[in-house]
């Protein structure tokens, strides 16, 4: 199953941009699964950063999880001021805590301009941005989160199975 | 295993412990049928939340979807209720195990449905069948794009 659309400049992209090598996550903020790779996917990006193009794209499964889609919806408010992989970051390493109120106390401690990331996060915008991404995870055949695609393709495997990979090649 | 251009076997089955579905009364909607081995079962869990997820884009495309297993009415209760999931499951539970026979996706060792995905259209003739391997949630991609076709 292959990636569709293409990562673009539409997307949030991290680690070097013009690597041969592209990784790209789907994931849920609430997720367990996706809270436990995040370390991980941090410790690769720390030792292998500068060979990979990394990119993360919300796939909220609203229904199970109560505060996927507002998380998803504060990290897009925070990457329209420069910050969303800081409030990436800091939801994952928070993922037991959170709430509406949170995520505005996140915004207070990133020096985001809070009443402006309220009222981003309220726009529709946002959350077409959002749904967008949900939708583009769905044609792409991910069937769960955290879902892996490497140059494209989906990789069969987690955050682990991910790095053992990067090692072997 | 029905495939493509096959009509839909018709059938009644319990969709709540005092409401019965007939397929043939959503003849004008596509129907997509999701057959699975069992309720609470990890892999079948995600795979009827992911759906659960998706239930507005298959609106769009004017279809329904519905679970089936051979569980039994009140045990799909209590799943769907744990779940939150706002589509039907069937129980293809007396005689069990009848319907997903007719679809030839029945697993006779286990005593369980296969996981397998038909898309019916509003004629209820099947126009996509696929058999996922029984541990692999099959995704929602090869359903949309046979949706798509339909159009």
């Amino acid at each position: 199953m292959s990636l569709k659309p293409k990562v673009s400049d539409r997307d949030h992209i991290q680690g070097n941009n013009s690597a041969d090598l592209t990784i790209v996550e789907y994931g849920d903020y609430q997720c367990p699964h996706c809270g436990a790779a995040h370390p991980i996917l941090k410790e690769m990006m720390a030792e292998l950063g500068s060979q990979i193009r990394f990119v993360f794209r919300n796939f909220p499964l609203s229904e199970m999880h109560e505060y996927a889609r507002p998380a998803a919806l504060a990290a897009e408010a925070a990457a329209l001021q420069g910050k969303f992989w800081e409030m990436h970051d800091a939801i994952y390493d928070n993922q037991q805590i959170l709430s509406t109120r949170f995520f505005i106390d996140l915004a207070e401690q990133l020096n985001l301009d809070v009443d402006q990331f309220k009222s981003d996060m309220q726009t529709e915008s946002l959350e077409e941005k959002v749904e967008r991404d949900f939708e583009s995870g769905m044609m792409s055949g991910v069937n769960g989160t955290p879902t892996f695609f490497v140059n494209g393709q989906k990789f069969d495997g987690g955050a682990e199975g991910l790095i053992q990979m990067l090692h072997e090649n | 295993m029905l495939q493509k251009n096959d009509v839909a076997p018709d059938f009644t089955l319990y969709a709540t412990p005092d409401q019965k579905i007939k397929l043939s009364e959503f003849k004008g909607h596509n129907v997509i049928l999701a057959f699975y081995p069992a309720d609470w079962s990890p892999v079948c869990s995600d795979q009827m939340a992911l759906y659960n997820e998706m239930l507005k884009y298959f609106k769009k495309y004017d279809a329904e979807i519905m679970g089936i297993s051979v569980d039994s009415k009140w045990c799909h209760m209590a799943f769907a209720q744990s779940r939150k999931l706002h589509f039907p499951l069937l129980a293809d539970f007396e005689a069990k195990g009848e319907v997903a026979k007719k679809y030839g996706v029945y697993d006779d060792d286990e005593g369980e449905c296969k996981r397998a995905l038909f898309v019916i259209d509003k004629e209820g003739v099947i126009q996509w069948s696929y058999l996922s391997p029984t541990a692999v949630n099959p995704g929602a991609d090869g359903i949309i794009e046979a949706l798509e076709n339909l159009k």
